[in-house]
């Protein structure tokens, strides 16, 4: 029998199945619970993959991933705390939609999204694995600088209103990101003296911190009356015309989704970036951009196809070259070894039925994930917006402190975390987008460790600081950077021409 | 009803009396619940991936739950300052990395611990350092690898995981030995310099025999080990090569300071025991990973033994912490 087929016939059966719906409800609750993630749960259950047969285990390893990645987006929806770093965008117009009563819709647009980018993702990874895994290899350090540059970029777009605010943002943020050792060279920096802060500032902490807790004072601070949030819109049919709203984004969609899959495919970076680029991109490509931010389903559309998407994609190099593109894929790294699957092309041949029923569980079990996260994210939506504030905040705070206690089982990150609370209530005092400097937080580590590491490898050069500019990838990034950051002015200048034209016509 | 409830009330009494009993019983006997195991690296790494293959041996060893817990950041040194402020009585043990727990007190003014304080009990892997290169690579041999490098000073780019590392002493020593320049370029795990390599960015990778387990596809110029390593047989070791250069990781269990000498010993057993497991050992090794078997003391004696060493390199290279 073709091994292709037989692969898919191994999946197809009742306890694959229960595996695989118990990895999806697990991963659901995994991710929509902040300072849980994806990483943390699939390696929990590692261990138990041991006993099962190969397949079993990493289908349950994959729906456990891919739910938890789409849990995300629930506690980013409704609550402003994104779940998992990939959910990060979903807060910028998830959360608004709660607060106008659309909770449901930004939900099932969120689902439909996630199935979306998740398919895609998947369909990268069974038709072009082998030569997307080629350019997964071609970004070296200067290059990945590039990219953080790029990403921080992000901002001028994020942070319309003021971007001289946004980059105030970023560069707090990149400094708050060289707390700890440093990528390259080791040394100790910025811990005043405290150990506990060798470890730098969890991004999970910085993101609860940054989010969450300024919510829950202004929730505190309003009165509970005020809130819409506690008298969601009941609309008949809400699941069937918000899927159709959110397939009618064709573009958006397919956009979101290769840049969740290239994202995902590049090691070291994964869902937190893909996510807020997809955002940004989205935005500079819409009609009315002055709309994102406000409660707008495209938003929502572009993150969460773009983070399911890192799925498909971050297995990509994983299974060609034995290569993890984001740190969860380096879990089932380990569950594949300990079962003597050595990544690479042997995979693709002599294990090929292992490799294909694989990615057909994926296929599966995002289908799992459209049903079940429709029962439980609209059952949710349901719950918060009946809780009255009283129980609500001191809920939220709850899961706060547990969520940057459990990320790395430390007392100091809850500190942090709380710290970064206060910090996020003064700058949305500010008007500082906290996008911004959450954007320099992630991004910040990796272009140091490009720079350094560029400079490092150049040292032999006539002059060094060359190697930035001579790389062919390298231009074609910096011409994207450029493009990025000065698109605010760009897109102006093209509203002003064709608005004049209107103007005759009318 | 009332009939049923009442039997489940005896039972229940049943159960508390019986399971106190067993409880006073044991006291003297440790293990009485459940051990935490605290890895110091993130899931998928070396360390991680063993203890999860003791994990199963573990806990038919120790007769009791072994719960493992992540304590990542600072390249192990929040899990290790975490571990010598916890209760000495043996219910929270850590993986111990060396060089790590030895080089970071040296080298950083505050660790959050010293090498001392660690209680080591178990040292049950060894993974030596590989000089590895492409297989496109102009470099054929180690031999060629210095001539080069002699003849173009800090051009030939070495990658290895994190600053002052096993990867990065082994690749001064060499540079020390053959009396050459090169460039180490730590990257953030051993796993992530790979594609740098792979990708050309790199001329060569001072990385462990366990990541040659995972990628066949580089060429092994040598291995710096006493033994030529089971996962690529045809690379010689340095010491072949004319260079006596032995370097690696070294990864064990300690516990915090004060832990009594018997509980040390009934965990040293235990884990002694998971290590000559004929099923563990053929998967460990397969993955590249040498078997080691140190009981307490011949653990601490190979501390005492490296830390005078890596004091004096140390030293030379102006990187002790001031």
């Amino acid at each position: 029998m073709n091994p292709i087929v037989s692969g898919i016939m191994q999946v197809l059966t009742p306890t694959n199945f229960l595996f695989m719906l118990a990895g999806t409800v697990g991963g659901l609750i995994v991710g929509a619970l902040p300072g849980l993630t994806a990483t943390m749960a699939t390696a929990l259950i590692v261990p138990f993959t041991f006993t099962m047969p190969p397949l079993s285990g990493l289908a349950t390893l994959g729906a456990i991933y891919m739910a938890a990645i789409y849990g995300g987006a629930f506690s980013a929806i409704l609550v402003n705390a994104p779940g998992t770093p990939s959910s990060i965008g979903t807060c910028f117009d998830g959360y608004p939609m709660a607060k106008q009563g659309r909770g449901q819709e930004a939900i099932i647009a969120a689902t439909i999204s996630s199935v979306v980018g998740g398919l895609l993702g998947i369909i990268a990874l069974a038709l072009l694995a082998p030569p997307l895994a080629a350019v997964a290899i071609k970004f070296g350090p200067p290059e990945y600088f590039w990219v953080s540059i790029f990403g921080i970029t992000i901002i001028s777009t994020l942070s319309s209103k003021s971007a001289l605010k946004g980059f105030i943002g970023g560069c707090l943020g990149i400094l708050l990101s060289m707390i700890g050792i440093s990528p390259v060279g080791g040394d100790v920096r910025f811990t005043f003296g405290i150990s506990a802060m060798q470890g730098g500032i969890e991004l999970i902490c910085g993101l609860i911190g940054l989010f969450c807790i300024p919510e829950v004072l202004a929730l505190i601070v309003q009165k509970a009356e005020d809130l819409e949030r506690l008298k969601p819109k009941k609309v008949k049919g809400i699941i069937g015309t918000t899927t159709r709203q959110v397939l009618k984004q064709k573009v958006n969609l397919l956009r979101s989704g290769i840049i969740g899959t290239i994202v995902g495919i590049m090691p070291g970076a994964g869902g937190s970036i893909a996510n807020l680029i997809a955002y940004n991109e989205a935005k500079r490509a819409s009609k009315h951009p002055e709309k994102f931010g406000t409660g707008i389903i495209d938003g929502v559309i572009a993150t969460e196809t773009a983070n399911n998407a890192t799925v498909g994609g971050g297995l990509i190099p994983l299974l060609t070259l034995g290569i993890p593109g984001t740190p969860t894929a380096a879990v089932i790294y380990g569950a594949l070894l300990i079962h003597g699957l050595r990544p690479g092309m042997e995979l693709f041949t002599v294990h090929a039925d292992i490799t294909y029923g694989f990615i057909f569980s994926l296929l599966i079990a995002t289908l799992m994930m459209l049903v079940v996260g429709l029962a439980v994210g609209t059952g949710l939506n349901e719950l918060l917006s009946r809780l009255p504030v009283r129980i609500l905040v001191p809920s939220i705070v709850f899961l706060s402190i547990i969520g940057s206690y459990a990320i790395r089982n430390n007392m100091a990150d809850v500190f942090i975390m709380l710290a970064f609370g206060a910090v996020g209530y003064i700058i949305k005092q500010l008007e500082i987008d906290s996008g911004a400097v959450v954007l320099g937080l992630i991004l910040g580590p990796l272009a140091e460790e490009g720079f350094v590491q560029s400079l490092l490898m150049s040292k032999a050069l006539p002059v060094p600081w060359t190697i930035f500019f001579t790389r062919p990838l390298s231009i074609l990034l910096i011409a994207l950077s450029a493009l990025s950051l000065f698109w605010p002015l760009i897109s102006k200048l093209k509203a002003q021409r064709p608005g004049r034209e209107e103007g005759f016509n009318v | 009803m009332r009939k049923i409830s009442k039997v489940a009330i005896l039972c229940l009494v049943i159960i508390m009396v019986t399971g106190t009993g067993v409880s006073t019983l044991a006291s003297n006997k440790f293990p009485e619940k459940s051990v935490n195991y605290i890895i110091c690296f993130n899931p998928g790494g070396e360390s991680d991936i063993t203890a999860r293959l003791q994990h199963k041996y573990l806990e038919e060893a120790l007769g009791q739950k072994v719960v493992i817990v992540y304590k990542i950041g600072g390249g192990g040194a929040i899990g290790w300052s975490e571990l010598v402020r916890s209760k000495p009585d043996g219910y929270t043990i850590s993986g111990d990395n060396l060089p790590h727990t030895i080089v970071q007190p040296l080298q950083r003014k505050d660790a959050g611990y010293t090498t001392e304080q660690l209680k080591r009990t178990y040292c049950f892997e060894l993974t030596p350092n590989v000089l590895a290169v492409r297989q496109d690579s102009p470099f054929k041999t180690l031999e060629e690898f210095v001539e080069y490098a002699k003849k173009y000073p800090e051009a030939v780019t070495v990658g290895g995981s994190a600053s002052w590392s096993a990867g990065h002493l082994a690749t001064i020593e060499l540079e020390h030995l053959a009396d050459i320049k090169l460039t180490y370029i730590p990257f953030t795990g051993s796993g992530a310099a790979v594609p740098a390599l792979l990708g050309g960015h790199v001329s060569a990778l001072m990385t462990y025999t366990s990541m040659i387990g995972q990628h066949p596809e580089m060429r092994v110029l040598a291995v710096a080990s006493d033994q030529r390593s089971p996962v690529c047989p045809d690379a010689p070791t340095f010491q072949e090569c004319g260079y006596d250069l032995v370097e690696g990781c070294y990864r064990g269990v300690s516990v915090p300071p004060g832990t009594p000498d018997e509980i040390v010993n009934i965990l040293a057993e235990a884990f002694d025991k998971v290590n000559r497991n004929p099923e563990f050992q053929s998967k460990m090794e397969e993955l590249g990973y040498q078997m080691v078997y140190l009981g307490p003391e011949e653990y601490e004696k190979l501390v005492r033994e490296k830390t005078v060493y890596y004091t004096e390199l140390l030293r030379e290279l102006d990187a002790l912490a001031k």
